[in-house]
């Protein structure tokens, strides 16, 4: 017989038993759309990370204080401590001793209450160096960034935020403006292009003042020198390394740390910290597709429980064909050709509503989701060799019957 | 019973065989043909055919031995448990049989795999069954058609030829009603259309009016009567005397023998 005529009984089979052959498809289509779904968050929540720590700048590492033991005992956290020095990133920033670190960006950063013309905002104040735009990749809509002179002088300047200089002007049209922090007026001498955010921080709510400014006229306090973050820009991706190691030696150098001993600084670099803000989104994915996977074993079950039926139910029917001289090939191939027109019909009804889904879900909650044509195309796969792999038992048995035992069921 | 009052009565049959092709000649006692240059549609000898289940082994077909020529229309009579069934079943290739030997129109069928017994059953030999066995989701039309679907045969060659042998029963204006829109009998002609559409060398009937009502009994052999007289070979399987009594030569099966091989019943045979 064949192969279309095959398909044609197959296809009659299904046609004639429409409700139960649309539950069968309902397992596998569930199964199908929930591994696209999650499979396609997983994506978009790493793509969405990963973008996220790509924001910070490139070729960045970021080098953070150590922990800290106060008087009584009790340990700080990373970040704690007071031990980064605007002297050490003075000294990274020496071509001699770190030639494979292009630009240094110390930040002192802090809260405060920001007043123009009566309104008042409280926004992040970021005390750093002339090369922080361009470590951190940012760019000035209007006017310019901070100078080195700047820097040096302590000059009351500073350069808004988009959304800072909107919620305290009205607009970000605000070079030359006055905005008083802590009772110093600080000049508007540029405003910088909108970022967006990563994940802690809102990139375009944020004052970006001198580090002497902010160390002297803003925060003041014992520890002027401290500085929470040094951002530390590697000439190229290929000296990062490099770079990294010079860092390192230079730190525990200056700190007087022996190369043995527990550093009081951490370096972490972009693909460290993209590691591990996505392994715990690899592992969800992995967990969910695993159920999701589970459920199509389910669905899969469920084509081989409704062949089964079939085959039962068709007893008779199988009897008739092979006496009318169906070989036991063919009736194999019908039955397996039904299990395998249910997977396939599932799995692509399945990917249609993964798809649909993937379009619909971001604009219900706030997600991204991912539709990878691999993930689809294997879907489909998997869903069609469900149907196979699950049909080959109950085809087997049809094709097994022995045409009088057939004939005489009722 | 002997052989000589086997081959007694066996070939007193009312129709001159007709001339079908011939396949291969087997070494078959011709001596009481009447024909001695056709090959029987049927040669059994010494059939035997028991099933075990489990422990308990059953003999239903104890030694049978029968030859049915082309163009004969021949019933098979027995009661309940007599063997009749495993006879039929062993004639249409449905079962194999445990000894003695089997050729259908010269062919060894006895030595056959199920794969060849299908080819068998599609080629040579066309079923009508008590329970009609249509496919109730399928036309008429497309019931006939199902035989030529494992021949090979071609859509357009098949919707014809389906067409054709409906109208040879008087159905050519049902071909696309479905089973339940028709009448027991209209359904059993659909069956016989069905036997017919390969030219089979053999129309196995098993008790085919089991399931009519008198008028639909009368009609259907009376179209028996007519694919007798175009020189069709059928056996009819029935316990009925008056459904026994239309085929030119009865066999009576007990007890897994035949019971008595002369058991033509001519003086009851009503010519179609």
């Amino acid at each position: 017989m064949r192969f279309l005529e095959t398909l044609r009984t197959g296809w009659d089979a299904i046609r004639s038993h429409r409700m139960r052959s649309a539950l069968t498809m309902l397992g596998i289509l569930i199964g199908i759309a929930a591994v696209i779904l999650t499979v396609g968050l997983g994506l978009g929540s790493q793509q969405q990370v990963s973008a996220q720590i790509r924001s910070l700048g490139s070729n960045l590492l970021i080098v953070t204080p150590g922990s800290s033991t106060n008087s009584s005992g009790v340990r700080g956290g990373f970040g704690s401590a007071s031990t980064l020095t605007a002297a050490d990133a003075t000294a990274l920033a020496s071509p001699v001793v770190a030639p494979d670190i292009s630009g240094v960006a110390p930040v002192k950063q802090t809260s405060l209450a920001l007043t123009a013309n009566g309104t008042s905002w409280t926004t992040s104040v970021v005390g750093t160096s002339a090369a922080w735009a361009h470590v951190r990749s940012r760019t000035v809509e209007s006017g310019r960034f901070l100078s080195d002179t700047d820097v040096a002088d302590s000059a009351a300047v500073t350069v808004l935020g988009s959304e800072t200089a909107t919620e305290l002007f009205g607009s970000t049209d605000v070079v030359g403006q006055t905005v008083t922090v802590n009772s110093v007026d600080l000049t508007v001498v540029g405003v910088l292009a909108s970022a967006g955010s990563d994940s802690s921080t809102n990139l375009d709510d944020q004052a970006v003042v001198p580090l002497s400014t902010a160390a002297d006229r803003l925060i003041g306090g014992t520890n002027r020198q401290s500085v929470s973050t040094i951002y530390l820009q590697a000439a190229s991706s290929d000296q990062l390394s490099a770079a990294y190691q010079e860092a390192e030696a230079l730190l525990r150098q200056l700190h007087g740390i022996a190369a043995s001993g527990t550093a009081d600084f951490n370096i972490a670099s972009q693909e460290s910290l993209l590691d591990t803000a996505t392994s715990v989104s690899k592992i969800l994915t992995t967990l969910l597709t695993g159920i999701a996977a589970l459920s199509l074993l389910v669905g899969g079950i469920g084509v081989m429980n409704i062949m089964l039926v079939s085959v039962t139910e068709r007893t008779r029917e199988i009897g008739l064909r092979k006496a009318l001289g169906a070989p036991p090939g063919a009736i194999r191939s019908q039955f397996l050709v039904e299990a395998t027109v249910l997977g396939l019909g599932g799995g692509l009804l399945g990917a249609a509503l993964g798809i649909a889904g993937a379009a619909a879900l971001p604009k219900l909650i706030d997600t991204t989701i991912v539709v990878s044509p691999i993930a689809v195309g294997g879907a489909i796969a998997i869903a069609m060799a469900i149907g196979i792999g699950f049909g080959v038992y109950p085809a087997t048995r049809a094709a097994r019957l022995a045409p009088i035992d057939a004939l005489r069921s009722e | 019973m002997t052989e000589a009052a086997f081959a007694d009565g066996l070939f007193e049959s009312g129709t001159a065989p007709i001339e079908r092709p011939v396949f291969t000649a087997p070494a078959v006692d011709t001596t009481s043909a009447p024909d001695p240059g056709s090959t029987p549609v049927i040669d059994l000898s010494e059939v035997t055919k028991t099933y075990s289940t489990g422990a308990v082994e059953v003999t239903a077909v104890r030694g049978i031995s029968l030859r049915i020529e082309q163009g004969e229309y021949v019933a098979i009579m027995g009661p309940s448990g007599s063997g009749k069934s495993t006879l039929m079943h062993i004639i249409g290739c449905l079962d194999v049989l445990t000894t003695g030997s089997y050729f259908l129109t010269g062919l060894d069928v006895a030595a056959m795999d199920q794969i060849e017994l299908a080819e068998i059953r599609n080629r040579h030999i066309g079923f009508v069954f008590q329970q009609f066995n249509l496919l109730p989701s399928l036309s008429a039309w497309r019931n006939v058609e199902l035989p030529m679907i494992y021949a090979g045969v071609g859509r357009d060659q098949r919707r014809k030829r389906a067409i054709g042998a409906l109208e040879r029963v008087g159905l050519g204006d049902r071909v696309n009603h479905r089973p339940g829109e028709l009448s027991g009998g209209q359904q059993q002609r659909v069956a016989v259309a069905r036997a017919l559409v390969t030219e089979p060398a053999l129309i196995l009937a098993d008790e085919p009016t089991g399931n009519l009502d008198s008028t639909a009994t009368a009609d259907l052999l009376m179209l028996f009567d007519e694919l007798h007289e175009q020189g069709r070979s059928i056996v009819l399987i029935t316990h009925e005397q008056e459904v026994a009594a239309r085929a030119r030569r009865t066999v009576r099966v007990r007890d897994g023998l035949l019971a008595d091989a002369s058991g033509r019943l001519a003086g009851f045979g009503v010519p179609a």
